[in-house]
């Protein structure tokens, strides 16, 4: 995907200098509010020259996109903009109705968050790019559906042709997201901003974006503004950097020297959560004090369909969520399981916990199989079996106080404890989790998302179960807490010797709570190996793939990286390739590949299934 | 359970405050409450009945004379306890339907959505066959299944037709229901299936119910005094809102008030219980948090 | 989208099959019948006429030759308004009443959903209060109030429209009725366009085309305005069993000789054949209506329109 060194010498004086294309001076947002102004932006001022790339990052409400969108006149109507931003000689505070939107558009290109929202879902692809370039290029339809076959080969769209006919829906994520840039190229503009461009996508897809920006960066002269949460991100497309907080700039500073020896307290802190974590504490996890106990959990070959109903008078299409995946985990174990979305690893929790009915396999806790156990022996067990899910609140039923739903697990399972000795329970947890008493008659929709999670911790622990699945447990959270929770996980699990199955699509969290780590693509495993060893050598292209996809808050790494990036979407689940599921973005893929999947190969604590690992080693 | 009325205080504490903060809701409430008084004491206020002829005031209007405030009809009957007679039967007719309605239309959401598949399927189609014809067919083939103006076989045809509404909203709510995570929570924790039903759908489901209870009250006024105007519902001597308005219409010419005076209490009537359920809408909708 | 409106048109005959069985059966099973004592008619003469008309016959022959019948378009005899059969019946009144419904529903239409937009673009506390009072006035005034209402005013107060009559080809007498029907559907549609509107407003893809410049006419009626349809096209549905009944109460306020009164009529007198026709072609009106509906909203929503 091209080359993607800066054009422009690091060491370029960032003052309002002549080449600046967008320079602000003081800018404020505040915010009306029933309960007084509330300030989102205060007095920042900062520059991006032409060919320039300015990283802002800052965590979620750190006002980072209030800036931005305050300059194309797209606040919220409680909204007002003070100080000035000027692009080239245009003072955009304060612009409105046809002159403003000469320069939305025009000379400032916006690409939002998500591609699915942001794109118009009754119009095609085609009509979308067609009517910014015959209103701001005065193109002719022919001409405009030229130009926009030619737009979406620049941002690399399969197919161009295929996709100006067709519906946002009927794109993937990432199409979708070079579909938005594409639309805010149309105009040719000076200056493109991209608010959190890769947040709403998957790892692999991220990189892609990511490659394209930096790719894009500097052709005939465009300034980037890249917005994101994550440092990491910014590492191989920015050449400047911005740190925001709480509405004020904190820091600003060439790429390299802010990563490198960040001068704020607060840009170490955003560092260290985006960079990957401390050191493998390996004494403290080495499995060999469980091993002795031989396998707790044992899943065999397990399979999951559905059946995808059609319409009326059409035959369902069978889905498959899940085949062939075995793994086993000793007490005390801590698993971890990776893979995008479509992979099927939440598929995998539930139907681990018998939440969702296998197709086919077997899963046996402590000698019984579960799928053979009548509902009240299921009910019974449970109480050793417990899972946190992704979403911390809607995992909360709405109608009950946080002492409800915490006790509940008591009620079913501890018949013999009284009121006042399951309030004494209830109150240890919630002590244990780090929640104040006082949050106990709390209903869900009165917590933050960190509170939730926590409550669903202490509804999973108050039982003391034995083994503890994980669903996406930190995605729904911003980055501060996401390593609270990773944290209390960590220590729950080290105090009572839990077992421990962990999902996540971030593999720097799985890093730090696990042990060995399973590889899911497509409903299939790939490979399984200790953690260390996966993060240091990945033997199945598709983990390389994965572990080449994380952004490295390094700026001089992290553009080689970028570079190195491949293209390729992945397939729908609902019609897989053939032989190995992941041929087909493969670059290793071979003849042998498409005929049938590979078999499971294990020797020395790894597995892999792949046709041509060893000689790719 | 003690837990449960922790938490539909909770719930209910919630949305009473924000109903008193609504004030056209307020409004509405205390000028309902007026009218359902009026209504029920009607008998107390004035020295007519509602089938007393006064031969001396035949279609006499709106004055202080000899008590007809309001005036009286063709029949020297006075008005305004006809009006309030016509006011407690569709109070009582649409509280009677709207429970039924509800009763039959929960019962058959929930099951559709809770059995789910084609069991769902069947029972939603047969929902939608009846939602595609026009109501009022239903309601007066059922009338006429029946001696004209029964009022007890009056309310079940209006609720034949208003539990369709019902059934809808329960088994998409049952369903979204279904989906939600807490669920799946429930039965992680080892919940038996009576628990999860009652402690955690049933709550969950009483709130739009509640709330789509009193919306569908005035739908069924409507309904009952649209019949009583075609002649199809309450009959002569008593008196309707619909069937007073009716009369009303056709002396138009001549004696205005007999139609106003019935139309405006209509009005009046429809418009505090809309604006009641609207306000209770938003009072119980977590969005408003 | 043709295959979706084939696939509709094809489901249709089966629901109208459902329907027709559905009247059949309840009303063939109410109690009473056309010549019960209680209308006026001698045992003997009762019988007489039973044997005449093939009510005499178990039901389910009377049903098979009842549909062998409609295949051939003959809904049959009217049993009380002697000398005419249904279908003489319907096309001297079906006319008047689809004039009626459908100019009714025109109106509402153009009247309604402009308003809507116009009262979501132009906002301020006081157009905001304005519009939720008309709305909640208009959702409390039934037809049958507005009609005497109107008929007041503009009948016997000002005498510039007749309250009440028919004249074949004269639209003086269909002005009120018209009126009267699609006003209260006018106040709902656009208190339907407006909220929808208000919150495709807040939609990100709007959010998002307006970054691009484009224009707010453009804006509104490109990006925001189509979305913003789809629940008023959903409407649309319940609107026309709103019409149809509405049009009942019409036809009795202003006098007008529509299909209403047979309905009603034929219902409380047993005429089976009439009432059977009239749901046969209210059922049709509705369905086609509802077909109508379902495939504006597939124009308006391509998610829809690929299933």
């Amino acid at each position: 995907m091209g080359c993607a060194m800066p054009s422009i010498p690091a060491s370029a004086d960032h003052s309002q200098d002549a080449a600046a294309v967008l320079s602000v001076r003081r800018l404020s947002v505040a915010f009306d509010t029933p309960n007084g102004a509330v300030q989102a932006v205060r007095d920042v001022t900062l520059s991006v020259a032409a060919g320039e790339c300015l990283g802002v990052v800052g965590e979620s409400g750190s006002g980072k996109s209030q800036l931005f969108l305050a300059m194309l006149g797209l606040l919220a109507a409680n909204g007002r903009a003070t100080g000035s931003a000027r692009l080239g000689q245009t003072e955009l505070i304060g612009l409105r109705g046809p002159a403003l939107d000469r320069v939305r558009g025009v000379q400032i290109g916006m690409v939002f968050q998500d591609p699915m929202t942001s794109l118009t879902p009754h119009l095609t692809i085609g009509a979308q790019l067609a009517e910014v370039l015959r209103r701001h290029r005065g193109l002719e339809r022919a001409a405009a559906r030229a130009r926009a076959e030619g737009l979406l080969e620049r941002v690399h769209v399969s197919d161009p042709a295929r996709r100006l006919e067709q519906y946002p829906h009927e794109l993937s994520g990432g199409m979708r997201q070079r579909a938005m840039i594409a639309i805010a190229l149309a105009a040719e503009p000076r200056l493109l901003i991209a608010d959190e461009p890769t947040t709403s996508l998957d790892v692999t897809i991220q990189a892609q974006i990511l490659a394209l920006l930096a790719e894009l960066k500097g052709t005939h002269g465009l300034a980037l503004v890249l917005i994101t949460h994550d440092v990491a991100a910014l590492a191989g497309v920015a050449d400047r950097v911005a740190v925001m907080r709480h509405g004020t700039l904190i820091e600003t500073g060439p790429v390299r020297e802010v990563l490198r020896t960040p001068r704020d307290p607060y840009t170490r802190e955003l560092l260290q959560e985006s960079s990957a974590p401390p050191p493998v504490q390996v004494a403290a996890r080495t499995p060999s004090a469980a091993a002795a106990g031989g396998a707790a959990l044992s899943v065999r070959d397990l399979g999951v369909r559905y059946r995808v109903r059609g319409r009326w008078l059409e035959p369902a299409t069978p889905l498959a969520a899940l085949t062939g995946v075995s793994l086993e985990l000793r007490a005390g174990e801590s698993l971890g399981i990776v893979g995008e979305s479509g992979s099927g690893k939440s598929t995998l929790a539930r139907a681990v916990l018998r939440l969702l009915d296998a197709s086919s396999g077997r899963v046996v806790w402590m000698g019984r199989e579960l799928a053979t156990l009548r509902s009240p022996e299921l009910r019974a067990l449970r109480r050793d079996l417990q899972i946190i899910f992704q979403e911390p609140l809607g995992s909360l039923d709405p109608r009950m106080t946080v002492a409800e739903i915490i006790e509940e697990p008591l009620l079913v399972h501890e018949r013999s404890l009284d009121a006042a000795a399951r309030r004494a329970v209830v109150a240890t947890a919630l002590a244990r989790v780090g929640l104040a008493a006082a949050l106990a008659g709390r209903y869900p929709h009165e917590l933050s998302g960190g509170q939730g999670q926590r409550v669903g911790i202490a509804r999973a622990m108050v039982l003391a179960p034995r083994l503890l699945v994980c669903d996406e447990p930190v995605s729904a959270l911003d980055a501060p807490t996401q390593r609270q929770i990773v944290s209390l996980l960590g220590e729950l699990r080290r105090a009572q010797g839990l077992t421990l199955l962990f999902i996540s699509h971030n593999l720097a969290v799985v890093r730090e709570l696990c042990e060995r780590v399973l590889v899911l693509y497509l409903g299939r495993r790939v490979e399984l190996a200790p953690a260390a060893e996966l993060f240091a050598a990945p033997r199945h292209p598709y983990s390389r793939e994965l572990l080449a996809a994380i952004p490295v808050a390094d700026a001089d790494v992290q553009p080689a990286r970028l570079a190195a990036v491949r293209a390729g979407e992945p397939p729908s689940p609902l019609d897989p390739p053939s032989g190995c599921v992941y041929r087909t973005r493969c670059a290793q893929a071979a003849a042998q590949c498409a005929v049938r999947f590979p078999e499971w190969e294990e020797e020395g604590g790894r597995g892999i299934a792949c046709y041509r690992w060893r000689e790719l080693a | 359970m003690d837990e449960s009325t922790i938490a539909s205080r909770g719930l209910w504490g919630d949305a009473l405050v924000r109903l008193r903060h609504d004030r056209a809701a307020s409004v509405a409430l205390a000028l309902l409450g007026f009218l359902a008084l009026a209504a029920l004491i009607a008998p107390l206020l004035s020295p007519w009945r509602y089938d007393s002829l006064d031969w001396q005031h035949l279609a006499s209007p709106p004055g202080i004379a000899d008590a007809h405030w309001l005036g009286t009809d063709r029949l020297g009957r006075d008005l305004l306890v006809r009006t309030l007679h016509g006011l407690r039967l569709s109070l009582l007719l649409a509280g009677l339907a709207s429970g039924v309605s509800l009763l039959i239309g929960v019962l058959w959401g929930a099951a559709a959505g809770l059995s789910g598949g084609r069991i769902d399927g069947a029972m939603m189609r047969f929902v939608d066959v009846l939602y595609s014809l026009p109501y009022l067919f239903v309601v007066i083939i059922l009338t006429t299944l029946f001696p004209r103006g029964s009022l007890a076989v009056l309310a079940l045809a209006l609720a034949a037709v208003g539990w369709l509404t019902t059934a809808r909203i329960v088994r998409a709510q049952t369903l979204a229901l279904k989906r939600r995570e807490f669920l799946e929570a429930a039965r992680a924790t080892g919940a038996a299936p009576a628990r999860i039903l009652w402690h955690h759908i049933v709550p969950n489901v009483v709130g739009p119910v509640v709330v789509y209870g009193t919306l569908i009250v005035p739908q069924m006024i409507l309904f009952e005094s649209f019949l009583s105007f075609l002649g199809l519902g309450v009959q002569e001597p008593q008196a309707s809102l619909g069937n007073l308005i009716y009369a009303g219409a056709q002396e138009m010419e001549s004696a205005p008030w007999m139609v106003l005076v019935p139309a405006t209490a209509l009005v009046l009537l429809l418009l505090c219980l809309n604006v009641l359920g609207d306000g209770l809408r938003d009072a119980f909708d977590p969005r408003e948090r | 989208m043709l295959k979706l409106a084939l696939r509709r048109i094809a489901a249709l005959l089966p629901t109208l099959l459902v329907i027709v069985t559905l009247s059949f059966a309840i009303i063939r099973l109410a109690p009473g019948g056309p010549f019960d004592a209680e209308q006026g008619v001698s045992p003997a003469v009762r019988a007489n006429l039973e044997r005449l008309y093939g009510l005499s016959k178990p039901l389910h022959v009377q049903y098979l030759r009842y549909l062998r019948a409609l295949a051939h378009g003959d809904f049959g005899p009217s049993l009380r308004q002697r000398d005419f059969t249904v279908r003489e019946l319907i096309a001297q009144g079906l006319p008047i009443s689809a004039t009626l419904g459908l100019c009714a529903i025109a109106l509402a239409l153009l009247g309604g959903i402009p308003a809507g937009i116009a009262a979501a673009l132009w906002r301020s506390p006081a157009a905001d209060f304005s519009v939720a009072a008309i709305a909640a006035l208009g959702m409390a005034l039934p037809s049958f109030v507005i009609g005497p209402l109107l008929a007041l005013v503009f009948g016997i107060y000002l005498r510039w429209l007749p309250v009440a009559g028919w004249q074949p080809g004269t639209a003086r007498y269909l002005l009120l009725p018209v009126l009267t029907l699609a006003l209260p559907l006018a106040v709902a549609l656009a208190r339907l366009t407006r909220a929808s509107l208000l919150e495709v407003l807040r939609a990100p893809y709007v959010r998002s085309a307006r970054a691009r410049g484009i224009g707010e006419a453009r804006l509104v009626w490109r990006h925001a305005l189509r979305p913003a349809l789809l629940p008023v096209a959903s409407y649309l549905g319940p609107a026309t069993a709103f019409v149809i009944t509405g049009s009942l109460v019409v036809e009795a306020v202003f006098g007008l000789p529509g299909t209403g009164r047979y309905l009603v009529q034929g219902a409380i007198d047993r005429d089976y054949p009439l009432v059977m026709g009239m749901v046969i072609v209210y059922g049709i009106l509705t369905l086609l209506l509802n077909l109508l509906a379902d495939l504006a909203c597939g124009w308006l929503d391509p998610a829809i329109r690929h299933g």
